[in-house]
């Protein structure tokens, strides 16, 4: 059995894939992880899971180039400083 | 994806996960890269082992053991990115022990003294990294991904190895003598260490980006950064050729490449005595690897 383990480095921080082991069952996968990823003390904790159970989708196209959900859609700099001198002008 | 837009691909940075289409010879010269590299981290580790009961004191021993548990976890890492890649671990291993596949030169030689335990753990080690950071930008992202652990475990190991050359400078003549007469023995495997200067538009390896530098690129990495703080110590590089010239280049003797043709091809000093020993262990143990997988059957 193939199992990826994600490892966290610090509490409170997101799990992070950090490679896979072999092992004919969980409780030796739980030893083997232990080993390869946790004996310096550098994870606070560890997940395991068999590849099997991992669905990966990977197929993310924007075919339309929907800029309008995402911050890069948004370029304020030309329209500010428009907005701003069209401000100085009707105070001035 | 044609042959040559994945080259092109790599070329310009691309990186290539495990399920991703790859072309047979780019799958062919990964497995052959990154099982040597496995190979070596197993095979690497018999010429310490011969020294952690020997070692002077408590600390010593420990540490010896750490790093050997290292290099075994480092081998069991890069194993699994082989056998992802179809290559199973135990062909790996059989293809080891009958003398089919090759490992690093430097595990070829014995280990005389306590000396060279410092040496190696330092140069060797040092030598090692600068290939191995060189792999953390491989076109292959899951070896490149363990690389990073793998970096992480080595720059202990060159602590360790300096602190124990630097340990051995500060006491008697007899102490430093030995540090010397280790270094004089291992500059020639270490010259060799980084292969022949081939430039690297012609190394394979490179092509296809499995490896990011050239062979002398790597070497000239490594005099650059360790020459300097050989010299320092007072310890005398056997190379009367060796110097750093005004562009920043190292001149030194030609290594000889025979000798690392013939020591890696199985013909090393201690090459079938250790192949032997893994053999042997191999053989010994496996009747747990019957009785585990049976029990989780």
């Amino acid at each position: 059995m193939i199992y990826e383990v994600f490892r966290q480095e610090r509490k409170g921080q997101a799990f992070q894939h950090a490679g896979s082991i072999g092992a004919p069952n969980l409780e030796f996968a739980e030893v083997y992880a232990r080993e390869q990823y946790g004996r310096r003390q550098e994870s606070t904790a560890l997940w395991l899971v068999p590849r099997d159970a991992i669905d990966e989708l990977d197929d993310f196209v924007d075919e339309l180039g929907r800029t309008y959900h995402r911050v890069d859609g948004y370029s304020l700099k030309a329209k500010l400083k428009e907005a701003r001198e069209r401000a100085a002008a009707r105070s001035g | 994806m044609s042959e040559d837009e994945f080259l092109e691909y790599v070329q310009g940075g691309g990186q290539v996960e495990t399920r991703d289409w790859m072309p047979d010879e780019y799958r062919a010269k990964l497995i052959k890269f990154i099982e040597m590299h496995g190979n070596s981290e197993l095979m690497g580790v018999l010429p310490e082992r011969e020294w952690i009961l020997r070692a002077p004191t408590l600390q010593r021993k420990l540490a010896l053991t750490a790093k050997v548990q290292d290099e075994v976890g480092h081998a069991q890492l890069i194993y699994r990115v082989v056998e992802d890649l179809g290559k199973p671990r135990e062909a790996c291993l059989d293809d080891l022990v009958s003398g089919r596949a090759k490992f690093h030169n430097v595990f070829h030689y014995p280990t005389k003294t306590w000396g060279d335990v410092g040496v190696i753990a330092w140069l060797v080690d040092a030598a090692a990294i600068i290939s191995q950071k060189a792999l953390l930008k491989c076109s292959y992202a899951p070896y490149a991904r363990i690389m990073k652990k793998i970096c992480w475990e080595e720059s202990f190991h060159i602590l360790h190895g300096r602190d124990v050359v630097l340990t051995l400078m500060n006491g008697t003549d007899e102490q430093r003598e030995l540090v010397q007469e280790a270094l004089t023995r291992w500059w020639g495997p270490l010259m060799q260490f980084h292969g022949n200067p081939i430039p690297r538009e012609d190394d394979p390896m490179f092509v296809w980006r499995i490896k990011s530098q050239g062979n002398e690129e790597a070497r000239q990495q490594f005099l650059d950064g360790y020459v300097p703080q050989i010299w320092e110590l007072g310890l005398e590089v056997p190379d009367p050729k060796l110097r750093k010239r005004d562009d920043g280049v190292w001149e030194y003797t030609e290594p000889d490449w025979d000798e690392l043709r013939y020591v890696v091809t199985g013909h090393g000093p201690r090459t079938a005595d250790r192949l032997d020993l893994r053999r042997r262990a191999r053989e010994r143990s496996a009747w747990v690897r019957q009785v585990v997988l049976a029990e989780a059957a």
